[in-house]
């Protein structure tokens, strides 16, 4: 067991031809996931990869040939929400956004749509997710994690990754790790995954990586509090922003006061979470 | 980006808004004139994107067109909070039966658009929801549908807006929406919303926050940005794609991924030292643009020493040794530089900086520890 993704997972990639799209399709296919099928409109009959994926006009036509259940989305801001719409309406009920960028009204028309139709997305401006010795659907380095029974969630994309590689030097492992995105308004967020890591037997503990703005992270903490048996360590990025200035991620950003990191820490403290003080502390938390 | 209160009142009057009658000005003389043409009761508005702006005295009442040009020429003058008044707006004089707050922006936790609205209007509307949290009335508005009419009328009757008032106040509460929409705002806003002696509804003051990522499908709007509330080195940095935002501390940060960039900020504080910039390289990043980072961080003179951290994975270690390589060629740094690299090619780009002369880090935490007492080292000298 894991979650979102495993071995089964059938992976249709949104702007397989562009560069992006082609160098992490290779990595995904080299890691052992099942890409099935690639999309790129005026591409439809090309092959990529040798060969081994088939391109395709449209999703639909890539679902209904190939049985592909997700997607990921490597497509620029501008195509992305379209790219998103269209997998839906194609049937996928798992959407994995990678695009950086995307215009937060666009999100949020996006995702009211997905909403009512019952498919889920994951991102955007996100790396996608991992379970180790499985499957990866987006653009976190396979060789970084081994697998295990560490649920990881994320809001970040490169702090996950050191994440994962300080657990691996601890050789500890990760069931599932899932970045969910740094923008304002994205698809799942952090109690959507504390709810399927509290759920999933493979999951023994679960590592939060937070950053400052918005309220997700306080939502979590009461969540963890009123439901989750499981053991969870945090870290929360941004500790030393200054407020009022945007952090890269679009949700990066200290507004009249809330989200700052302290008031993160100090709910997560308050629910039982042990909070890291820095990244390569959490392996320590986790085996003390 | 922030749009100026003259900027913003122009769009509302685009979506039938009703504005008062006024011009901007970019001197005294220029003033007078649009203050003449007013009729000589005129209000003289400093334009910068800072709050408090009537605290400061940069919004005054003239009784004559000599006296607007007075009071322009000793605005234009001023420094508020540290920007100065290149322009002031010149409004007509309203006179005013009570102010009231409309706005729109978006609820994250929510995900939706949320009109805001106070029967006490004019003033800070955070500290009316400090203070009395029962006076604002807080509307979502399904993003797919857009603003209902009866939506409209529900927050006029919230606020206790009497009845002679509601078919106006639907008009601006409609004319918002499709601001808000249409120029992919965060935030339009109007602060005050008057209702005059004369029983007309006029939006006093106005403000307007556009999305950044929209902007490549707005650039009517990305022209406006005032470069006065950016360090330069911030708008050097957009150009090459890069997020800085300058600190004050001694620790130059060249980091890829936001996340990464905040966290490596905050070990640097954990061991006794202060970040002097966030810099986020983003993802994938080539040798030149490194050089850019490279040069951004050490332009600034309070810069002790700079670490560079980077965990490839779109990144390429072997890229950013490159332009580390070039940029060192090119500046000639006589700070310390501590480097950490893993993930892709972090070997390679290791062997390709051994000759240069920097300290090297396994772990996070050992690079924070060497960058500190580096910065240390250097600066007490």
């Amino acid at each position: 067991m894991s979650i979102l993704i495993n071995k089964n997972t059938k992976v249709i990639v949104q702007g397989i031809t562009g560069n992006e799209g082609l160098f992490h399709t290779v990595q995904m296919v080299n890691y052992g996931t099942d890409v099935v099928a690639g999309v790129t409109p005026g591409k439809g009959g090309d092959w990529v990869l040798d060969g081994k994926v088939p391109v395709f006009d449209t999703v639909k036509q890539g679902v209904e040939v190939t049985g592909a259940n997700t997607s990921v989305i490597f497509v620029p801001a501008r195509f992305a929400p379209d790219a998103i719409f269209e997998a839906a309406d194609a049937g996928i009920s798992l959407v994995f956004c990678i695009t950086e960028g995307i215009p937060v009204q666009d999100m949020m028309r996006v995702r009211e749509y997905l909403d009512h139709k019952g498919v889920r997305m994951v991102g955007p401006n996100c790396p996608g997710a991992l379970t180790p010795g499985e499957a990866k659907v987006g653009i976190i380095p396979g060789n970084i994690a081994i697998p295990g029974s560490v649920g990881v969630v994320s809001r970040s994309g490169t702090l996950t990754y050191e994440v994962l590689y300080a657990l691996k030097q601890h050789n500890m492992g990760a069931s599932t790790c899932v970045g969910i995105g740094g923008d304002p308004v994205n698809g799942t967020n952090f109690i959507d995954v504390l709810g399927m890591f509290e759920a999933d037997p493979r999951t023994n503990s679960v590592v939060l990586i937070g950053e400052i703005g918005g309220s997700d992270e306080e939502r979590a903490a009461e969540f963890i509090a009123r439901y989750m048996t499981k053991r969870v360590v945090s870290f929360i990025a941004g500790q030393t922003a200054p407020a009022g200035k945007r952090m890269g991620h679009a949700g990066a950003i200290i507004e009249g006061g809330t989200g700052t990191a302290a008031d993160k820490i100090k709910a997560l403290t308050n629910a039982g979470v042990q909070v890291a003080r820095h990244p390569e502390e959490i392996p320590v938390l986790l085996g003390g | 980006m922030n749009l100026h209160e003259y900027q913003s009142k122009q769009i509302f009057a685009k979506y039938g808004i009703p504005v008062p009658r006024g011009r901007v000005a970019s001197n005294s003389d220029e003033a007078k004139q649009i203050a003449e043409e007013l009729g000589g009761r005129v209000v003289v508005k400093s334009q910068v994107l800072v709050g408090g702006r009537g605290k400061a005295g940069g919004i005054r009442l003239a009784k004559s067109a000599g006296e607007a040009q007075e009071l322009a020429t000793r605005i234009l003058g001023m420094e508020i909070k540290g920007l100065p008044v290149r322009r002031v707006l010149v409004d007509e004089a309203v006179s005013i039966e009570k102010e009231i707050y409309l706005g729109i922006t978006n609820d994250r936790a929510s995900r939706k658009p949320v009109m805001i609205a106070s029967s006490e209007g004019g003033v800070d509307i955070e500290e009316v929801a400090a203070r009395t949290p029962d006076r604002i009335i807080r509307l979502h508005i399904d993003p797919l549908l857009g603003l209902r009419e009866y939506q409209a009328r529900d927050v006029a009757v919230a606020i206790d807006l009497p009845k002679e008032y509601w078919r106006q106040f639907m008009t601006v509460a409609e004319g918002l929406w499709r601001v808000f929409v249409d120029n992919d705002a965060t935030l339009a806003e109007i602060n005050p919303l008057v209702i005059t002696k004369e029983k007309r509804l006029i939006a006093l003051d106005g403000k307007m926050v556009i999305d950044d990522n929209a902007l490549f499908r707005r650039p009517d709007l990305a022209e406006k940005r005032d470069l006065d509330v950016e360090a330069p080195e911030e708008i050097s940095a957009r150009k090459y794609g890069l997020s800085y935002i300058k600190l004050d501390g001694q620790i130059g940060c060249m980091v890829n991924g936001a996340g990464l960039a905040m966290a490596t900020m905050d070990i640097i504080k954990l061991y006794g030292g202060q970040p002097a910039n966030f810099l986020d390289i983003g993802g994938g990043a080539g040798a030149e643009k490194v050089a850019a980072a490279f040069r951004i961080i050490l332009s600034d003179p309070n810069v002790c020493a700079v670490l560079i951290n980077i965990f490839g994975g779109i990144t390429r270690g072997d890229e950013v040794a490159r332009g580390i390589l070039t940029a060192i060629e090119e500046v000639k740094p006589k700070v310390p530089m501590v480097v950490r690299l893993v993930g892709t090619n972090a070997e390679e780009g290791r062997r390709l900086l051994a000759d240069a002369d920097m300290i090297t880090a396994e772990t996070l935490a050992e690079a924070a520890e060497k960058s500190v007492a580096a910065a240390k080292e250097r600066c007490n000298q």
